[in-house]
C-alpha cells in the first residue's frame, strides 16, 4: 500500500486546501449510550448534491461494544505529514482514529477500500490504553506530523486528573506513551491543538470525568471548579511553558482554534458559561513581547426566559445560557462559527481582524426555550448547534445537535434525538440554512463531523 | 569500471542524490525561509544542514579508516555489502520511519544536529562506503610497494576528508539549485505533484550500494 505520490488530500498551506474539491460524503459520531440498548456507531451521510440519496445516511457501522459514547474522532495522517522535519507525505488519509469517550475503547477505522463503507481494523482495548498512555477518557484527535496526538480527560485509574496528551504510532497505531514530560500544574484536560512552526501546543479545560460523566454537577459549577485556564507548552521540549487564568468566573474552557496560516500567531477559545452573569465568551490568545495574552474578543449574553421554559437545572435563573459548546475556523482564518448550544444558534464572525470580530451571520434552529425548527422538520427541534464543521473551501458548514450523553438529558430533558444541518456560506459573509438539507437520526443523537479529505478543524499546515 | 576516477564519481553522484531528497534538507530551508518571509534564511539554513551531513559522513570515513587497521580491504569490502543488504532491507519495510524530532523553531545549531541525525539514521553515511573503499583502494594501489603505515594513515585521511568536501559540495549545489527552483519557479503546488516517494527510492539505493559493493569485494 506504498504511494508513490503524497496523498492527494495533503495540501503544504491552508491556502492550496482552499482549492480543494467539495467533500462528498462525512462521517458523523452515533450515540445510543444512555438512550437505548443499541451500540454507538459511525453514520456516513451523503454530501453530493448530485447523488440521489444527497443528505440521507447511505451506510451505519455499528461498534461490536456497548456504551464507548463516541464524541471527537480524527483522521490518522493529514496536511501535517508534508512538514519539512518529519516528512512522511506518503502515508494516506485513510484511518479514522475513534475514541470511546466512556469506555476509554479506541477503534481504527478503515475508510478503504469503500470510503462508504468504512470497517474496523483494529480495537485498542482500554486495559491497554490505560496501561500504556496512563490516561482514561480520550477526547481529542490530531494527526501530528509525527505520531497521532490523542487528548485524555482522566487519569488511567479512577475519575480524577490530571488528564493529558497521549501518542499513537502514526504506522502501527500502538500506543506510545504520554506525551508530557513537565507538565506542571496542569491537572484538567479537554481540547488540544498547536502553532507547528512556533514549536507550540495549546490545551483547555473542561473538568474531571467525576465532573462530568454523570451530568453535569451544578455545586461544581456554582463552586467554579470546572477548568478555566489555558495551557501553553513548548512543543519540542513537551514541557508547559505558560498558563493563563481567565477569572474562576469563565467555567469550562473548551474549543481551541489557532490561525491556519503558520505565520500568525493567535487562535481563538470559547468559554461556555460565566457564573457571573451566564454569558458566553470567546478569547484570543496572541503574543506580545515574548509571552502569552488572552483577551476577551466576544461576550455573547444569556436571553431571559420564563421559568416554566426552563429545565430544571436552570428553573432558577430565568434565563438560558448561550453555553457555547464549539466553535471552529475557516482555512482562511476570516470567519469563525460559533455555536450557542442553549440558544440555538450558529453565529458567523469575520475574524480578519481578530481583536475586533465583526457579527456576519447568524442562523437560529433548536435552542431550549425556541426549539425553532428545520424547514425540512415540522416539529420543534429539540438540541441545539454544537459540533460546527466546516468545508475546506468554506462555502458549506455543517453542525449536528448533541453535547454529550448526560448533559443532552439535563438541557433538553424532553428525549432529544439526533440531527444534523448544513449551513451556506456566502463568500462576502453571510449564512443560512439549506432548507434541503435536514438529516434525522431518529433517537440516536450525532456528535462531531468528519469531512472527506478533511475539513477546517482537522488539518495543520507547516507552509504559509 | 572508471577506474580510479569512478569512487570519486560515485561521491559527487550520491551527494547529488542525497541533496534531492527532500527529507534530507532543502525542504526544511525552503520552510523556514518562507515562514520567516525572508529568502536569505533559505540559503543561510542550507549551510549548517550540509555541516551536519558533512558530520556524518565524516562518522563514516572514521570508520572506515578504523576497520582498514583491523581487517583487509576486501574483508571491509564484504561487511559493508552485508550491512547495506540488511539496512536496504529493513529501510525498504520501514521507509516511512524517520527519527522523531519535533520542531520548527530552529537554529543554525539545530539545523545541523537535525541534518547529522536525518544522514545517519538513514544510513547516508553507510551508503557512500563503497565509494569511500573505492578512494581507499585507488590510494593502496598508488602507494603499493611503499613502506610506511602511518603516512598512509595521515595523508589517507586527507583524500578521505577531500572526497566527503566533493559529497558535500555536490549536496550543497543541488540543495540549493532545487530549492530555488521551487522558490522561484514551481511553488509549494510541486510538493503535491512531484514529491516522489524519495524514501523507498533511498532504500533501493541502499541496495543499490550494497550490490556495488560486493561487486568490489568480488573482482
Amino acid at each position: 500500500m506504498a504511494l508513490w505520490k503524497p496523498d492527494p488530500s495533503f495540501y503544504p498551506s491552508a491556502k492550496m486546501a482552499m482549492q480543494a474539491p467539495p467533500e462528498r460524503h462525512a462521517y458523523v459520531a452515533a450515540l445510543n449510550t444512555g438512550r437505548n440498548d443499541q451500540p454507538d456507531g459511525i453514520r456516513v451521510v451523503d454530501l453530493d448534491p448530485h447523488s440521489s440519496s444527497y443528505g440521507e445516511v447511505v451506510h451505519a457501522l455499528d461498534l461490536p461494544h456497548l456504551d464507548d459514547e463516541l464524541h471527537h474522532f480524527g483522521w490518522n495522517a493529514c496536511s501535517s505529514a508534508l512538514c519539512p522535519y518529519a516528512p512522511h507525505p506518503h502515508l494516506e488519509r485513510r484511518y479514522l482514529v475513534v475514541p470511546g469517550i466512556r469506555s476509554s475503547r479506541l477503534y481504527i477505522i478503515d475508510t478503504k477500500p469503500d470510503p462508504r463503507r468504512p470497517r474496523i481494523t483494529k480495537v485498542i482495548e482500554p486495559e491497554e490504553m490505560m496501561a500504556k498512555s496512563g490516561y482514561s477518557r480520550p477526547h481529542t484527535v490530531h494527526c501530528g506530523p509525527d505520531a497521532i496526538y490523542v487528548s485524555a480527560m482522566g487519569s488511567a485509574n479512577g475519575d480524577e486528573g490530571p488528564g493529558g496528551i497521549f501518542l499513537l504510532d502514526h504506522f502501527s497505531f500502538e500506543v506510545i506513551g504520554p506525551w508530557e514530560l513537565d507538565r506542571g500544574d496542569q491537572s484538567l484536560a479537554y481540547d488540544f491543538w498547536w502553532h507547528l512552526a512556533q514549536d507550540v501546543m495549546v490545551t483547555s479545560e473542561w473538568g474531571t470525568p467525576r465532573q462530568f460523566e454523570n451530568g453535569l454537577v451544578p455545586e461544581e459549577l456554582l463552586g467554579q471548579k470546572y477548568g478555566h485556564r489555558i495551557h501553553f507548552w513548548d512543543l519540542r521540549k513537551r514541557k508547559l511553558s505558560q498558563t493563563i487564568d481567565l477569572g474562576k468566573q469563565h467555567q469550562m474552557v473548551l474549543e481551541l482554534r489557532p490561525a491556519h496560516d503558520p505565520r500568525k500567531t493567535y487562535g481563538f477559545a470559547g468559554v461556555v458559561v460565566s457564573t457571573e452573569d451566564l454569558s458566553a465568551s470567546i478569547w484570543l490568545w496572541h503574543q506580545k513581547g515574548g509571552t502569552w495574552q488572552m483577551d476577551k474578543v466576544i461576550t455573547i449574553p444569556p436571553e431571559p426566559a420564563d421559568a416554566d421554559d426552563l429545565p430544571p437545572a436552570l428553573k432558577d435563573f430565568g434565563a438560558v445560557p448561550p453555553l457555547v459548546s464549539d466553535i471552529d475556523l475557516s482555512l482562511d482564518d476570516r470567519f469563525l462559527y460559533v455555536s450557542c448550544w442553549g440558544t440555538g444558534e450558529l453565529h458567523q464572525y469575520d475574524v480578519s481582524d481578530p481583536f475586533k470580530p465583526k457579527l456576519a451571520g447568524k442562523v437560529a434552529i433548536g435552542g431550549i426555550v425556541n426549539k425553532a425548527p428545520h424547514p425540512k422538520s415540522a416539529d420543534p427541534l429539540l438540541g441545539g448547534p454544537q459540533m460546527v464543521e466546516i468545508s475546506r473551501d468554506g462555502r458549506r458548514v455543517y453542525f449536528t445537535n448533541s453535547l454529550y450523553s448526560t448533559w443532552d438529558d439535563q438541557f433538553y430533558p424532553d428525549r432529544m434525538g439526533g440531527w444534523m444541518v448544513k449551513v451556506d456560506v456566502d463568500p462576502d459573509g453571510g449564512i443560512q440554512l439549506d432548507p434541503d438539507f435536514f438529516v434525522d437520526f431518529g433517537e440516536t443523537r450525532v456528535h462531531q463531523v468528519r469531512l472527506e479529505g478533511g475539513d477546517a478543524s482537522t488539518d495543520s499546515f507547516c507552509y504559509p | 569500471m572508471l577506474g580510479p576516477l569512478g569512487p570519486w564519481l560515485a561521491m559527487l553522484g550520491f551527494g547529488a542524490f542525497h541533496g534531492l531528497n527532500p527529507g534530507m534538507g532543502w525542504l526544511f530551508a525552503l520552510s523556514l525561509g518562507l515562514q520567516q518571509q525572508r529568502e536569505r534564511v533559505i540559503w543561510l539554513s542550507l549551510l549548517p544542514i550540509a555541516a551536519g551531513h558533512a558530520l556524518a559522513i565524516c562518522l563514516a570515513v572514521v570508520l572506515v579508516l578504523l576497520g582498514l587497521q583491523v581487517v583487509s580491504l576486501t574483508a571491509l569490502q564484504w561487511i559493508t555489502a552485508g550491512m547495506l543488504l540488511l539496512f536496504g532491507l529493513y529501510k525498504l519495510f520501514n521507509y516511512y520511519r524517520h527519527p522523531r524530532w519535533v520542531g520548527m523553531k530552529v537554529g543554525a545549531r539545530d539545523l545541523f544536529l537535525w541534518s547529522f541525525l536525518m544522514a545517519t539514521a538513514h544510513g547516508a553515511g553507510l551508503m557512500v562506503v563503497p565509494a569511500l573503499l573505492g578512494v581507499a583502494g585507488s590510494m593502496e594501489g598508488a602507494h603499493a610497494g611503499h613502506a610506511g603505515h602511518a603516512g598512509d594513515g595521515t595523508s589517507g585521511g586527507l583524500v578521505m576528508l577531500g572526497a566527503v568536501a566533493l559529497h558535500t559540495g555536490a549536496m550543497l549545489l543541488v540543495m540549493g539549485a532545487t530549492a530555488w527552483i521551487v522558490y522561484r519557479r514551481f511553488g509549494l503546488a510541486i510538493l503535491r505533484q512531484r514529491w516522489v516517494n524519495f524514501d523507498l527510492i533511498w532504500a533501493v539505493a541502499l541496495l543499490v550500494a550494497a550490490v556495488i559493493a560486493a561487486l568490489m569485494a568480488w573482482s
